[in-house]
C-alpha cells in the first residue's frame, strides 16, 4: 500500500512539474514575439539554427559560410538529418529558426502544426545510383539492382530519399529488396563508399559531393523521379530577423548559384 | 526504495525544530541538503517515464502493438539480446577468469582494453566493427573469401554488435566476483585432487553465481537497448536487423504514436527484468 501511495505521489508531483515547465516555456515564447514584430527592423546578428535535409549538407555548409561573411556577427548552426526526423523535432518544440526540407510532405507537417507558414521551393533534385569505386557487382543499369544477391541500401520509406527512390522503382516496374533501410541519404552513401553494399540509390547531388568515394550511374530521365526542397522561416524562430535574412539568402541569385554548382536543379 | 518510503524532508529548514534536527542526526529523517537533491534526482529519473505514460496512445495501443513490424522487432530484440548474452557467457566468463587470476604481465593492460567498449560511444563501436568484420574489413574480407559469409545487414551482425557492446558489462561484473571469491575453498578442492577445470566448474562458478546472474542481466539489458553499433554495423531492415530501439527511432520520424507505444513495450520488458531479479540484483550489487 505504502509503495502504491508513493508511486501515485511521485506521478502527481511529476505532473505538477510538467505543467510548471509548460507554463514557463509559453511565457518565454510570448515574450519574444513582440520584439520580432516591432516596427524597427531587428538587427541581423547572433546565432541562427538551420534544420536542413541531410542531402543539403555540402551546399548549405557553403551557403552558411557566405552568409556569415556577408553578415558579420552572425553564426549559422546546422542540424542536418532526415527531413522527417527534423520535422518531428520542430513540431516537438526544438529551437529551430529555419527549416529546409527535402520534400513538400515534411514541410506540410510543420505548416499544419503552425510552426511554419508560406514555404518557398528553392531547389529540386533527382536520383542516381551510387556504387563503390570498384563496382563489385558490376552494376550498369537500374534493373541490375533487382538482381539476385545484389546488396542494395536505400533510405527508409519515411524519408524523402526513400520515397523518391520508391517512385523510381515504380516507374521502372522493378521490385528491389534492400538489405538495409538507412535513416538518411548520407548514411546510404556511407554504406556504399565503405563497400558494404553493392549499390545505393541517392540524390545526384550526393554522388557529386562524395567525389571519388563512389561512382555514379545515371538513371534514365523517363523513369527518374524528383523531389522539391521547400524552405521556411519558422513562426517560433528564436532569432527571426536573422532567420528571414538567411532564408532570403538561400532564395537569392547568390544562393541559387551555390546550389546549382552542387548539382541541384531550379525548383 | 527504503529511503524513498519515508516522508520527504520539508524544503523549509527554518521551520525545523530541535527534535527534528536531532532525529536527522540519528538517521530518523533525511536532512534537507540531501533530501532536496535526492528528490530532484528521483524526479529527474522518473519524469521522463511519466511522460511516456502520459503521452501514450492508450486507445490505439492494441492496433499499434499487434502490427507485424512491431512484433518482428520485439521478437528480433529478445532473440538477439539473448544470443548476445549467451555468447558473452560462453566467451566472457573465461576471459573474466583469466583477467582475475592470470599472473602474466600485461593482464591489466588487456583488462583495460577489453572493457573499452564500456566507455566507447556505441556508434564508434559500430564503425570499428565495420572496419573489422565488414565486407572490406580486415577480418570480414577473409571471412567472405573463405566461407562466403558477410556479417553486416544480417541478424548475426546484430548479435555481433550487441555482444561487442554488452560483453564488457558481464566481464567486469564477473571479474570482480572472481577476484573477491574465497580462494580457500578452491585450494581445498585442489588438495582433494580436483583438476583446475573441475575446481572452476564445481567450486568457482557456483561461488560467484549471484554475480554471474547480475552480470548476465546487465549484459542482456545493455544488448536489448543497443542502438548505435547495431544501426551502424548491421543496418536497419524490418524483420532482419531492425531491433526495438531502431524501430523506435525510425517510427519517431513517421509515426510518433507508434514510437511511444514501442517505448512502452521496452519499458515493460525492463521493469519485468528488474522486478523478476530484484532481490538477487540488489544483493549481488551490494557484494560485487
Amino acid at each position: 500500500m505504502r509503495r502504491a501511495t508513493l508511486i501515485i505521489t511521485t506521478i502527481a508531483t511529476a505532473g505538477l512539474l510538467l505543467t510548471g515547465c509548460g507554463a514557463t516555456s509559453t511565457t518565454a515564447g510570448s515574450s519574444t514575439r513582440p520584439s520580432t514584430s516591432a516596427s524597427s527592423p531587428a538587427p541581423v546578428s547572433g546565432t541562427v539554427n538551420v534544420f536542413a535535409a541531410a542531402s543539403l549538407r555540402e551546399a548549405f555548409t557553403a551557403l552558411g559560410k557566405q552568409f556569415e561573411a556577408a553578415h558579420p556577427g552572425t553564426k549559422v548552426v546546422f542540424n542536418f538529418g532526415p527531413s522527417s526526423g527534423l520535422a518531428t523535432q520542430i513540431t516537438a518544440g526544438a529551437p529551430a529558426d529555419v527549416f529546409a526540407s527535402a520534400s513538400a510532405k515534411n514541410m506540410d507537417q510543420v505548416v499544419k502544426t503552425g510552426d511554419a507558414a508560406s514555404p518557398t521551393d528553392f531547389a529540386s533534385n533527382v536520383m542516381e545510383i551510387a556504387v563503390p569505386p570498384k563496382n563489385p557487382a558490376a552494376i550498369t543499369a537500374l534493373s541490375d539492382l533487382a538482381g539476385p544477391g545484389v546488396k542494395v541500401a536505400l533510405c527508409q520509406p519515411a524519408v524523402p530519399c526513400g520515397v523518391t527512390a520508391a517512385k523510381v522503382f515504380t516507374n521502372a516496374r522493378l521490385t528491389v529488396t534492400p538489405v538495409t533501410q538507412e535513416v538518411d541519404v548520407k548514411a546510404v552513401l556511407t554504406k556504399v563508399s565503405l563497400g558494404e553494399v553493392d549499390a545505393g540509390v541517392v540524390y545526384v547531388t550526393d554522388v557529386r559531393a562524395a567525389g571519388a568515394k563512389v561512382r555514379g550511374i545515371v538513371i534514365p530521365a523517363d523513369v527518374n523521379a524528383s523531389t522539391r526542397y521547400p524552405i521556411a522561416t519558422l513562426t517560433k524562430a528564436p532569432n527571426k530577423a536573422t532567420a528571414e535574412a538567411f532564408t532570403a539568402f538561400v532564395l537569392s541569385a547568390d544562393g541559387a548559384s551555390i546550389l546549382t554548382a552542387d548539382g541541384f536543379a531550379k525548383p | 526504495m527504503k529511503t524513498a518510503d519515508r516522508p520527504p524532508a520539508g524544503p523549509s529548514p527554518g521551520k525545523r525544530t530541535r527534535n527534528q534536527a536531532h532525529a536527522a542526526a540519528a538517521g530518523g529523517t533525511i536532512p534537507w541538503p540531501l533530501g532536496v537533491p535526492a528528490l530532484l534526482a528521483a524526479l529527474f529519473l522518473l519524469v521522463p517515464l511519466a511522460g511516456l505514460l502520459v503521452r501514450a496512445p492508450w486507445r490505439g495501443l492494441p492496433r499499434l502493438l499487434t502490427d507485424s513490424q512491431v512484433l518482428d522487432a520485439l521478437r528480433l530484440s529478445l532473440l538477439c539480446a539473448s544470443a548476445a548474452t549467451a555468447v558473452s557467457l560462453l566467451l566472457g566468463v573465461p576471459l573474466a577468469w583469466v583477467l582475475a587470476r592470470s599472473q602474466v604481465r600485461g593482464t591489466s593492460v588487456l583488462r583495460a582494453l577489453v572493457t573499452l567498449p564500456l566507455v566507447l560511444p556505441p556508434v564508434v563501436g559500430g564503425v570499428a566493427l565495420l572496419l573489422a568484420f565488414g565486407r572490406e574489413g580486415i577480418m570480414g574480407r577473409l571471412l567472405e573469401q573463405w566461407t562466403g559469409i558477410t556479417l553486416p545487414f544480417t541478424t548475426a551482425g546484430v548479435i555481433v554488435a550487441e555482444t561487442f557492446v554488452a560483453m564488457p558489462f558481464l566481464i567486469i561484473t564477473v571479474e570482480g566476483a572472481f577476484r573477491t571469491s574465497d580462494r580457500g575453498l578452491e585450494e581445498a578442492a585442489a588438495t582433494l585432487g580436483a583438476t583446475r577445470l573441475t575446481v572452476f566448474r564445481t567450486v568457482t562458478v557456483p561461488l560467484i553465481a549471484p554475480s554471474l546472474l547480475a552480470g548476465a542481466v546487465l549484459c542482456w539489458a545493455r544488448a536489448l537497448g543497443e542502438f548505435g553499433a547495431t544501426i551502424t554495423f548491421a543496418g536497419n531492415f524490418p524483420g532482419r536487423t531492425q531491433t526495438m530501439p531502431l524501430a523506435v527511432y525510425v517510427a519517431l520520424e513517421s509515426d510518433p504514436d507508434a514510437a511511444v507505444a514501442l517505448s512502452l513495450v521496452l519499458l515493460l520488458v525492463s521493469i519485468a527484468v528488474l522486478v523478476g531479479l530484484r532481490d538477487r540484483w540488489l544483493s549481488a550489487g551490494a557484494s560485487g
